[in-house]
């Protein structure tokens, strides 16, 4: 399907169903290195926005729907997890504001804009075991798929396995930002519940646009 | 794990109305969002302070609320920074024209949820500063962490800031005591037994039979070891000396001496490590001239507690002691 304003719906439904379904497990990555609440605040976060995208009929653009998005999870989630998703979505929309359907070009944009949302606001580096570390490679990846000819759906893919392998990748780390950041070398061998949690989310990107 | 809970996900909001309840005297509570404010705000031409971060620490912050401590708490969900709506409702309502200090302890989501708040408050033109209070000696201050944790010395910044505020100081005059105070101010923890969150119903970390956490963080978060179970007195100088030598506490201080219960250890413990913390302080010419010993800043039914050290002078002493009148701390008047 063309990625558009129903591929954006599509993204945020998809996102808080398969949240809810793994929200014990990211509430136990976070147990482990954290405070074992985040599955429980995105949950809480995404099923919120459900009630309002039923009223959300006139949208005509994905920027439209993730700035409410955005809205609702600063408003909703807590912790950090709120403003630094929030950022992200605001960003992302602020990206591709006012267009239809995305092109390869356009979503290469707005990934890009979410990560640099995050960093803007919670000042965390490549390495620093946190969302970032899934967010940049997903974001490297889907500016070499655009490189190399791939349409906007499998830029999203190509997002998305990048995401899922740069979480994997945070289990040797030691975090330097969050709460896990007190651990330190204790954090080696768990797996960042943010950077899961980006990996969840950008598979739904991926996955909407090809239903 | 038994809890005396209804449904996990009503906790905050029943303890809330519950409070309100109680302390109809002292403070109003709003559902929608959810904050605690003293029962006469917004109090013309004072400046207001507001407070706030993840329940289960009580009676920090909502207990503090009320004539010569907090205008407002903000109470979020379990161990979670409340989001910016309550916070910037809660500033609305105490601003009573001379500006809101934010008192927040340092957590990745309280800073970045107070910020967005500050942020809309600015919006709405009210002047909000914010000091960050990070007394935990446990963590390292260091480009490599999120920084040093704020823990039970908030309630003696909320106190002191408090008092300043009723005196009538402006926003900039109380900001500098509440960060005079975190500059003084340092503590250090211990757990006994991890405590368990509602919604997830099982502890937050796991200690052995004879096991302590040392430099415990008021989430259960890790410190600096994991030690066997010591005598009490020997626990005490485990974790008094890091705090003491941290900014450095020296002879002739007149300190402030603060045993916070952790929310599961009995008082008549807190009073053995009061005695030996005492005894520590004296051996090194450090005078004890103020103390509190109680629960004050819990971490729900966590066996544990830590031990706060203030150096006072004469100007925090006045402020320490003015009236207070709130849920869980009142004298004077």
């Amino acid at each position: 399907m063309s990625v558009d304003v129903a591929w954006a719906e599509a993204w945020i439904r998809t996102s808080a169903r398969v949240l809810s379904e793994h929200r014990a497990r990211l509430n136990t990555l976070d147990r482990e290195i954290g405070d074992g609440d985040h599955g429980e605040n995105m949950d809480r976060g995404f099923q919120a926005i459900l009630p309002k995208l039923d009223g959300l009929t006139d949208a005509t653009t994905p920027a439209d729907l993730l700035k409410v998005l955005a809205s609702t999870l600063i408003s909703t989630v807590g912790g950090a997890a709120g403003p630094l998703y929030g950022t992200a979505y605001l960003k992302a929309a602020g990206a591709v504001s006012g267009t239809a359907e995305l092109d390869g070009d356009a979503v290469v944009a707005l990934l890009t804009a979410g990560r640099d949302g995050i960093v803007l606001r919670g000042k965390a580096e490549s390495g620093d075991k946190t969302m970032i570390d899934a967010w940049t490679p997903a974001v490297d990846a889907a500016a070499v798929a655009l490189a190399a000819g791939a349409g906007a759906d499998q830029i999203l893919a190509a997002a998305a396995d990048a995401a899922e392998a740069g979480a994997v990748a945070t289990e040797p780390l030691v975090a330097r930002k969050g709460r896990a950041s007190y651990l330190g070398e204790r954090a080696i061998g768990h797996r960042d519940p943010g950077a899961e949690s980006t990996a969840l989310i950008l598979r739904c990107a991926a996955d909407a646009a090809q239903s | 794990m038994k809890k005396l809970v209804n449904d996990p996900k009503n906790v905050v909001d029943e303890a809330v109305a519950g409070f309100g309840a109680a302390h109809g005297d002292i403070v109003r509570v709003s559902l929608d969002p959810v904050f605690i404010v003293r029962s006469d705000a917004p109090v013309a031409g004072k400046v207001g302070i507001v407070s706030g971060g993840g329940s289960g620490h009580e009676p920090l912050h909502g207990g503090f609320v009320g004539s010569g401590m907090l205008d407002a708490a903000v109470p979020g969900a379990v161990f979670t920074s409340p989001t910016p709506d309550p916070i910037l409702a809660a500033t609305k309502a105490v601003d009573g024209g001379a500006g809101v200090l934010h008192i927040v302890k340092n957590y990745t989501g309280d800073v970045l949820n107070f910020e967005t708040a500050a942020d809309l408050a600015a919006a709405d033109e009210i002047e909000v500063r914010t000091v960050i209070v990070n007394d935990d000696v446990a963590v390292k201050d260091s480009l490599y962490t999120a920084g040093r944790r704020g823990v039970a010395g908030t309630v003696l910044v909320e106190k002191i800031a408090g008092a300043a505020a009723e005196r009538g100081d402006d926003l900039t005059a109380v900001a500098a005591v509440a960060e005079k105070v975190i500059g003084r101010v340092r503590s250090m923890g211990v757990a006994l037994t991890p405590c368990v969150v509602p919604h997830a119903g099982e502890p937050s970390f796991t200690l052995a039979d004879d096991e302590i956490e040392i430099g415990i963080g008021i989430h259960g978060e890790p410190g600096r070891e994991r030690i066997k179970l010591e005598p009490a007195d020997a626990i005490v100088d485990r974790i008094l000396a890091p705090i003491l030598d941290d900014i450095p506490f020296t002879r002739g201080d007149k300190v402030l001496l603060f045993v916070n219960g952790m929310g599961g250890t009995p008082q008549v413990e807190l009073y053995i490590v009061f005695r030996r913390a005492a005894e520590v302080l004296a051996e090194r010419g450090i005078e004890v001239t103020r103390t509190l010993v109680g629960n004050f800043t819990t971490s729900l039914e966590m066996q544990g507690m830590s031990i706060t050290v203030l150096t006072l002078d004469d100007e925090l002493t006045a402020l320490w002691d003015a009236p207070v009148h709130t849920a869980a701390l009142r004298w004077g008047k």
